[in-house]
């Protein structure tokens, strides 16, 4: 207890107002009289300043080629600096710099978390496997819009967690298989809207759709998708699909919205 | 009558350095509360960072001030002396700097010249005034004419303050700016030298139907009108310092686009968006400069261009979503946006051309900040405690941007979110949902310390905007 009631005052003591540097030698005072007759006595102040020093982790990580074919492998590069322990999902703990070539069998965020004492540092790169589609048409195509139902039923809306625009699994998924479908039917143009829940502000929950539905755009581009098949458009919260407020609810209401644009 | 009212002013420069020093006792009175509020806060913040104490919510700083019923020299001018009359005293009562002698309290006799006034009836119990605002009002010559007097009560021997006439149209929106306009004279005479608000407008999201429009009202909440007819979703109206343009953004098939309305022409003007989605304009103090959020190049970022959009020019670029700026109004050299490029939106601060970038909250979401007139403080939108199931509630919280020391100006009245200052610095615009429905959501003011909570709107009203002047 007294050890982190002098850690309040220490980090207090970093700003410069008088009355708190009169607290902190109070408190100082206070604990010279009273904490030789602890057990646990606050060390001096000389051996807590180093412990806040230790700069947190720097940490990159990078996928070469960023897009392959399924079966194909990919090599993963990672650097960091300052870490005491590198992990990366899915591989399990790793040396602080390496590389290590892994073959996804479907679309996958490597997610790599480098720590030391001084704190926690994340990095990312997006593997993106393109599946070859069986044709399921005939080749000549290339006017055909297909149905409306078989459109929502190969490209369906992606969910998001609470205040991020990152695809789960389940999205890339979904994305995989939206792309398999577009690349088959190049006469599609698709709206991509992207929605929010109605909590928080509306200003920001534009911006937040915003980046949804371009990590939709971004997905279906880099599995071959021409940019210019697709049209988004964030909605913030303006349009609500769902308008409890339950759990369930603001989950229908995250997403991105696909729809063949006419 | 106008002789007589320019007369009345000479004699009052006579007077003149007996009011200036009056002045500058109440210039130190408005300064006290902001003072005392930071003094209070700095030296209790390591354990309780939302509670102090202001001394305009104690009242015994404040002018004991009179407004007698105006006099009506005309018949015809009863109704709009009635609408005069409810007008002064709202807006006096609204200011925050005086302590209303209840009209229940005041002599029977309603004086309208200064050769009719009693002076000792208004400063004896149980009135007991320092100030008497009176006059008379009537209809000459198809014009409604109003006589305002300001009289000292305390100064038997010239008492008074100031004499001024208002004249316009006689109809009843002309009555209730005439009163504006003498309880502006009043708050500019006892109130420091700040100009009054009480001719001010407030621009707001009216839902209409499916659609949202924007609209206007003047500041007490009186004169509620459209002024756009899109049928479309418009939101974040700003109006440019001069009150000549309204920015703000519209739901179009490319997604939200910055549209420009002059109030001049009365109808939407050029600007240009090229690609991507924009919204949230904020105008710099000089109305030649317009700060958004814009994602023509991918991320939302904030952008500064002309009223015209062009010369756009990006200042700043870091993953993440960026949006809400707000001008420094007094510099114009620093802007403050919300940014959620560590996660949860947070309110940052930065020069204008992107430079010193600082964090301001530690946590929690941020959204919709406004930064107040005189430089010192930003006030926004905070849940401290906001994440999925996390109990607490989204509030106005106003910040003093030295320090970062805030305080808490809502509490438990539901989800408020978009604060406005008023251009004297005094009172704060928002928006509240009681039950925390956006569709439910009206208009509220209050004072800059959190009192004199009230509603302006009923529901289906959003995001107000305070006018510069």
């Amino acid at each position: 207890m007294l050890e982190r009631a002098y850690k309040e005052e220490l980090r207090m003591s970093t700003r410069t107002s008088i009355w708190n540097k009169a607290a902190l030698v109070a408190t100082v005072a206070l604990l010279a009289a009273s904490g030789c007759h602890k057990k646990q006595a606050a060390p001096p102040p000389s051996a807590m300043a180093p412990e806040n020093t230790m700069p947190p982790p720097t940490a990159s990580i990078t996928a070469d080629p960023p897009a392959i074919d399924l079966g194909k492998s990919v090599v993963l590069n990672w650097r960091t600096s300052n870490a005491t322990s590198v992990s990366i999902d899915g591989i399990g703990e790793v040396p602080v710099n390496g590389t290590q070539t892994v073959s996804p069998s479907n679309s996958t965020n490597f997610h790599l978390v480098a720590k030391n004492d001084g704190g926690t540092t994340e990095a990312n790169v997006r593997v993106t496997v393109r599946v070859p589609e069986v044709p399921a048409a005939p080749a000549d195509n290339e006017g055909d819009m297909g149905s409306d139902a078989m459109f929502h039923a190969k490209v369906q809306d992606i969910f998001f967690g609470y205040d991020s625009y990152d695809l789960t699994p389940q999205a890339d998924a979904s994305i995989t298989s939206a792309a398999a479908y577009l690349n088959a039917h190049p006469a599609i143009k698709i709206l991509i809207g992207g929605y929010c829940d109605d909590r928080g502000s509306a200003e920001y929950n534009i911006t937040l759709g915003e980046n949804r539905a371009n990590a939709a755009k971004t997905a279906l581009v880099s599995a071959g998708v021409a940019g210019n098949r697709i049209r988004v458009v964030s909605y913030g919260k303006e349009k609500q699909f769902c308008t409890e407020e339950t759990d369930s609810c603001w989950q229908q209401n995250r997403r991105d919205q696909f729809s063949i644009d006419r | 009558m106008n002789g007589t009212a320019k007369g009345m002013t000479e004699r009052d420069i006579v007077k003149r350095s007996e009011r200036v020093a009056k002045a500058k006792r109440v210039v130190m009175r408005m300064c006290l509360p902001l003072l005392s509020l930071m003094v209070v806060v700095a030296g209790t913040a390591a354990r309780a960072q939302d509670t102090f104490h202001l001394e305009t919510s104690s009242g015994a700083q404040s002018i004991r001030l009179a407004a007698a019923n105006f006099k009506s020299n005309t018949p015809d001018a009863l109704p709009f002396k009635n609408t005069f009359d409810a007008t002064l005293f709202a807006d006096l009562s609204a200011a925050g700097i005086f302590d209303m002698v209840s009209k229940s309290l005041i002599p029977q006799a309603a004086p309208g010249t200064p050769g009719e006034m009693n002076l000792a009836q208004w400063s004896s119990a149980p009135a007991s005034a320092a100030m008497v605002a009176f006059g008379n009002i009537g209809v000459q010559n198809g014009n409604l004419v109003a006589n305002g007097f300001l009289d000292d009560a305390k100064n038997t021997q010239y008492p008074q303050v100031f004499a001024k006439q208002y004249m316009g149209p006689p109809n009843d929106d002309v009555a209730r700016q005439l009163a504006h306009k003498f309880a502006d004279d009043i708050i500019f005479r006892l109130g420091g030298g700040v100009p009054g608000i009480a001719e001010s407008k407030i621009y707001y999201v009216k839902r209409v139907g499916g659609a949202k429009e924007i609209w206007g009202m003047d500041y007490d909440g009186a004169n509620q009108h459209a002024i756009t007819h899109l049928g479309q979703i418009s939101i974040s109206p700003r109006v440019s310092p001069d009150n000549s343009l309204i920015a703000f953004s519209s739901l179009g098939n490319n997604g939200f686009q910055i549209k420009m309305f002059s109030l001049l022409l009365g109808r939407l003007i050029h600007f240009s968006n090229v690609g991507g989605t924009n919204l949230s304009p904020a105008w710099a103090p000089n109305g030649q400069e317009l700060a958004f959020s814009s994602s023509r190049t991918g991320d939302p970022e904030i952008w500064v261009s002309d009223p015209q959009g062009e010369m756009a020019r990006r200042i700043t670029s870091y993953k993440g979503p960026d949006v809400s700026p707000t001008w420094n109004p007094k510099t114009g050299s620093q802007i403050g946006w919300i940014s959620g490029r560590t996660g949860l939106p947070q309110l940052y601060i930065m020069d204008s051309d992107g430079s010193g970038v600082t964090r301001m909250t530690d946590g929690g979401y941020a959204t919709s900040p406004s930064w107040s007139p005189n430089g010192q403080f930003i006030a926004f939108a905070w849940n401290r405690k906001y994440g999925p199931g996390a109990p607490g509630g989204q509030d106005i919280y106003v910040m003093e941007i030295a320090s970062k020391r805030w305080i808490q100006l809502t509490h438990d009245i539901g989800r408020c979110d978009f604060p406005s200052w008023s251009p004297d610095g005094r009172h704060i615009v928002f928006a509240n949902a009681p039950d925390g429905m956006d569709s439910h959501n009206r208009i509220m003011t209050m004072l800059a310390d959190g009192t004199g909570k009230r509603a302006l709107t009923g529901p289906g009203t959003d995001m107000p905007n305070w006018s510069w002047k």
